[in-house]
């Protein structure tokens, strides 16, 4: 909390210690105010997590509702899913690649729109405007410039004489994997960028004066000095990157419907797919308990590690 | 000297502005692609809004998706606001039992996949009458707002001077009136970042409403425009599909660009947490 501020007596009527110390009583008033956020935060949030668990043990059909415990067939059953490991590989390989490409793409974007230079405020709202798409807006928007239909870039290579016929652009695993990775970086490249930004202009000028001073080439520069200083927000952009990707569903529900071959499905899109194609509800919830259980230990093993590194 | 320096001015606007342009390329596409002659597209002949009549006329019509896609947003930015500023206010100003406990239960909701709260939610919601409702569905997009809402208007709060609520309460304000009279205007600023990001999280949300609403008249922009492309006979319209993503990207470019600083202060205040 804030420390009091002591204010000149001549200022402040006197008053007593009591009034003096008014934010640190009336609790409350404080749990009034803060009434509506707990009891929203109950119903919303903690409930659910209590049902979630509950429906992970049960014989629950979305047709029929709650049958009763079954603990633990439904964790027992996701083993027997011939769909699961490889969705939790795929989730795996494309987070890396994904988590891979951001950084280094979103690094050196920041470091080309960091100084101030004729045109830079352009490129950087260019890198910046696909953010604002929401990302289902975007996964439609490729899934048409994708297209044979209405694509463009097939008209633009024959033109130019590169290919002959159209590239099937989502028609082979690592094409459609590929295809998804672009779009996905076109999406959050400049999100990822505007928070190295605020990070590389929180360092000083002079420690590059300094270092200047003393010999130091541009990229001893920027190994030894952008880099670990650099290391907060690209801790955030580390740890944001690879939850949005391991809970990617979006894009792939839209982009590739999990094709071809069920050889893009996630582990999201396995829950909806248990949940609502395959109507089991107390299987949905199994693997959904899994996710974020894998989640709570990698974000815990996260901040440990970054903790650790300060 | 001069001439290294010309090369490395060159290199780098070929670099830097490729890629704008790389950027902009899917952005400028969408829209051409939109009013631009396409076969098997309304858009037959010449350039013209075709697509866009197309989508007007589709199932419950485009003025019924907006319609819905505004309401939801609405709830949202407003249940949010109310939420976030008694709950910063809250947090920031009075001590009370439970207080950390719940300010880390709050940040905690971003620790748990959408997906993991959807499927009881479904069941919940179901239980309440509030399935296949938008003020159901706004609620669940409120939760996901909360940790950054409550988190940013928290340190709006702590950043206003105590002396500014205290002298009007020695003029006699209850709490509750200082909030509401003056207090507000201090953090408006983090007030109208806190709105922007819930705003464009629910008018862009997917998976949400692709749970928790089946009814084709209740839906939500991006899921209409999703399951407009399955439908038709069968035959798939890129045309109306591109019509409906500008339709869909117009308002949040619009904020953008009017409320540009509001966007960099909710970056900063994440990139100082991290």
């Amino acid at each position: 909390m804030t420390k009091q501020t002591e204010r000149p007596e001549a200022l402040a009527p006197p008053r007593s210690p009591v009034r003096k110390r008014w934010w640190q009583r009336r609790s409350a008033k404080g749990a009034l105010y803060a009434l509506p956020v707990a009891v929203f935060v109950a119903v919303f949030f903690i409930a659910p997590l209590f049902l979630v668990g509950r429906m992970s043990a049960a014989d629950w059909q979305l047709l029929t509702g709650d049958q009763g415990i079954n603990f633990p067939e439904n964790y027992q059953s996701i083993n027997d899913n011939p769909l699961f490991w490889p969705a939790v590989g795929f989730t795996l390989k494309y987070t890396g690649i994904v988590v891979a490409v951001l950084l280094a793409l979103s690094l050196l974007m920041a470091l080309l729109v960091q100084e101030k230079r004729r045109g830079v405020g352009f490129i950087r709202t260019a890198y910046f405007l696909p953010t604002t798409l929401g990302l289902a807006s975007a996964s439609l928007l490729f899934w048409g410039f994708y297209s044979p239909q209405i694509g463009p870039i097939d008209q633009i290579l024959q033109a130019l004489g590169l290919t002959d016929e159209p590239i099937s652009w989502l028609g082979s695993p690592n094409m459609a994997l590929f295809s998804t990775v672009v779009l996905i970086v076109w999406r959050f490249a400049g999100f990822f960028m505007i928070i190295l930004l605020v990070g590389l202009q929180s360092i000083p000028g002079e420690v590059y004066e300094a270092a200047r001073q003393d010999g130091a080439n541009r990229w001893q520069a920027f190994v030894h000095i952008t880099l670990p200083l650099l290391r907060p927000s690209l801790g955030l952009v580390l740890i944001l990157s690879v939850t949005g990707s391991l809970l990617a569903f979006d894009q792939f529900f839209i982009l590739t419907k999990g094709g071809p071959d069920n050889s893009t499905v996630t582990v999201v899109q396995l829950v909806y797919r248990e949940a609502f194609q395959r109507f089991d509800l107390g299987a949905a919830a199994a693997v959904s308990v899994l996710i974020l259980l894998a989640l709570l230990i990698l974000n815990i093993a996260q901040f440990r590690a970054l903790r650790k590194a300060d | 000297m001069q001439r290294t320096n010309a090369l490395g001015r060159t290199s780098y606007y070929v670099l830097a502005g490729g890629l704008a342009i790389l950027f902009l390329v899917p952005l400028i596409w969408t829209g051409y692609a939109s009013v631009a002659p396409q076969g098997a597209t309304a858009q037959q002949d010449g350039f013209g809004f075709g697509n866009y009549q197309t989508l007007m006329d589709y199932n419950a019509g485009l003025p019924r998706y907006l319609w819905n896609s505004t309401l939801v947003s609405g709830l949202t930015v407003l249940f949010t606001l109310v939420l976030s500023m008694l709950g910063g206010y809250a947090f920031a100003r009075f001590k009370f039992w439970g207080k950390d406990t719940l300010f880390l239960v709050t940040i905690a909701i971003l620790m748990v996949p959408y997906s993991t709260l959807l499927i009881p939610l479904y069941i919940m919601l179901g239980d309440l009458g509030l399935r296949n409702s938008l003020l159901g569905l706004a609620m669940v997009l409120t939760l996901y707002q909360l940790p950054f809402a409550v988190f940013m208007m928290r340190i709006s709060f702590e950043a206003i001077p105590k002396e500014i609520e205290e002298s009007a309460m020695v003029d006699g304000c209850g709490s509750f009136r200082v909030l509401t009279r003056i207090m507000v205007f201090g953090v408006a600023p983090g007030l109208i970042t806190v709105g922007l990001f819930s705003f464009l999280a629910a008018w862009n949300d997917f998976i949400a409403p692709l749970i928790l609403i089946s009814d084709a008249e209740s839906a939500p922009l991006p899921l209409a425009i999703a399951t407009l492309r399955q439908q038709s006979m069968g035959s798939i319209d890129f045309g109306a599909t591109q019509a409906g993503v500008v339709v869909m990207a117009l308002p949040c470019l619009i904020l953008f660009v009017a409320l540009q600083r509001h966007y960099v202060r909710g970056f900063m205040s994440g990139a100082i947490k991290g």
